[in-house]
């Protein structure tokens, strides 16, 4: 099951975020933009829904040492969240994901990571970032 | 797009007033009131002189706080006043300022009393109850755990990364705030701390500790505002000016990593504007102001985390990009330097009460730019610059002369 429908997709044991690009200006959007473009200049409504980029660049990275308030749902015992901004290039867009299987002392900003995926503590699959492989 | 300054000319600060910061669990209504009291006794007038009253809204206590206006009305005793209620999160202050300014200039009005306040929970900031999956701030919590001090720590990773910060330099920002905190008696932090202190308390968000983030807090902050005639015929014509207010949004693509969104806009058809949103929302006010940065005294900047301080000095043009830890180094910002930023002790010494920060920040101008900060006077203030962003987009930034 996953966490959120629409932002994500599995196919084939890839993971893939899912968004929009407008048919008028090419413009890119995750999540999906619904009905119309969000680039102001725009206003075109005709939305292809895309798969972006599987590998990017870490903008910034950081970790939560004391587990996050609901409605995460913290496994116990509480194993660090560790989360990135990856750039994804060809999008010229940024995208948080909890990191799957590295430290903050494995993590450098301007490394290449690649999308995965992982359970919440309770279950359901989300989008995450991983190593290359 | 550039007001011009005849047309913002004459709004005037008469009165300022402060609830004390602290944790003192009581409803915020009577914080918002004893600021509002304060103010008024400090502007010379009574409650029922305001023509018009705006509260800004805090959203963690029920009902009355998403009608603060009416809370506050009531609760000072009704007197048929219009009034306004607004909620911009961080810059909620600043938006209720900007609307009373608005009715002054409109001629709808003399005098107006903006007041917020609030009552806040043990913790991290959490999202409001219930399983919303279309709200953005729900879902950074349940999918990713992405609290407030998490994207403060990406943004000082950032910084770390580009330009070589450490936690030293971080340190120094609280360091230098928590004493300016110790000479303010409205601020809930009022010891003196040494880096050492902050580089041994407990790490939070890889590379924030305790120490580099900002609590959650209680209080109030007021402000009594009136046309140029109304100042003039009480008297006050020696008081402070609102030179601007800018309450800018992001321009498209916005591409910063923004609390609470998952992911930026994209730049890869339309290209980024000239300057981001934060260095945006100085601009504006400095425009509408017709001065720069060069002509600052001193500046309030939302200090959420220390390294955060250190993005605004850039962002309001107080050194180029890069160089903030060789201008905190310096001493240039401290009391005593050359253009102290956050003498009131940021929110470093006070800790966040959300509705009331903006105006904690323009009560502080206003007390610097009379002369009539004590022992944190910036000498021979003229002019003051307080920035501030609220989450989803809400940029603020008051600029205030003597």
């Amino acid at each position: 099951m996953l966490a959120i429908e629409g932002w994500f997709t599995i196919e084939d044991g890839l993971t893939y975020l899912l968004g929009t690009r407008c048919a008028t200006c090419r413009t890119i959007s995750f999540p999906c933009a619904a009905g119309w473009c969000r680039n102001p200049g725009c206003g075109g409504t005709d939305l292809d829904v895309v798969r972006l980029s599987r590998r990017g660049k870490v903008w910034s990275y950081t970790n939560a040492c004391y587990p996050p308030p609901p409605p995460f749902v913290a496994a116990e015992p509480y194993e660090p969240v560790i989360l990135a901004a990856v750039e994804l290039a060809e999008e010229g867009i940024i995208v948080l994901g909890q990191v799957a299987g590295l430290t903050v002392d494995d993590l450098r900003v301007g490394m290449d990571l690649e999308l995965t995926h992982g359970p919440l503590a309770d279950g359901p699959l989300v989008w995450m970032w991983g190593a290359t492989s | 797009m550039d007001v011009g300054r005849d047309l913002v000319s004459g709004v005037y600060v008469l009165g300022a007033g402060m609830h004390p910061w602290g944790k003192w669990g009581r409803p915020f209504q009577e914080y918002g009131v004893a600021a509002a009291r304060a103010a008024l006794a400090d502007a010379g007038l009574h409650w029922t002189d305001v023509q018009f009253l705006v509260g800004a809204d805090t959203i963690r206590n029920g009902y009355p706080g998403f009608v603060a206006g009416a809370t506050f009305a009531q609760a000072l005793g009704w007197t048929g006043a219009r009034i306004a209620s607004c909620y911009a999160a961080c810059a909620s202050g600043a938006q209720a300022l900007d609307i009373a300014r608005a009715r002054v200039l409109a001629g709808l009005c003399d005098v107006a009393l903006v007041v917020g306040a609030d009552t806040t929970p043990k913790g991290f900031f959490t999202p409001v109850g219930g399983d919303r999956p279309d709200d953005p701030d729900w879902l950074r919590f349940r999918l990713l755990g992405a609290t407030n001090p998490a994207y403060f720590a990406l943004y000082a990773r950032r910084r770390m990364a580009l330009y070589g910060e450490t936690g030293e330099d971080f340190a120094a920002v609280k360091v230098k705030n928590a004493h300016a905190g110790s000479l303010n008696p409205n601020a809930r932090y009022r010891s003196r701390v040494t880096t050492a202190d902050v580089l041994a308390s407990p790490m939070v968000t890889d590379p924030l500790r305790l120490m580099d983030i900002c609590a959650t807090s209680d209080g109030g902050a007021a402000l009594v505002i009136a046309s140029e005639a109304f100042a003039r015929r009480h008297g006050m014509a020696g008081a402070v000016r609102i030179a601007a207010v800018s309450t800018v949004t992001p321009t498209f693509p916005n591409t910063a990593v923004e609390l609470p969104v998952i992911a930026t806009d994209s730049s890869a058809s339309v290209p980024p504007p000239e300057r981001d949103f934060r260095a945006s929302i100085a601009h504006e006010a400095y425009a509408e102001a017709g001065l720069g940065p060069e002509d600052l005294s001193l500046a309030e900047v939302y200090d959420l985390s220390t390294a955060l301080e250190l993005d605004w000095y850039e962002d309001i043009g107080l050194c180029p990009r890069g160089e903030a830890a060789k201008l905190i180094h310096s001493g240039e910002t401290a009391l005593g330097g050359r253009l102290p930023v956050n003498p009131s002790g940021g929110l470093a010494s006070f800790g966040e009460a959300i509705p009331a920060q903006a105006l904690a920040q323009v009560c502080e101008l206003t007390w610097q730019l009379r002369g009539a900060a004590g022992a944190r006077q910036v000498t021979g203030a003229t002019a003051g610059l307080a920035a501030n962003q609220g989450l989803f987009g809400h940029g603020s930034a008051v600029l205030c002369t003597a």
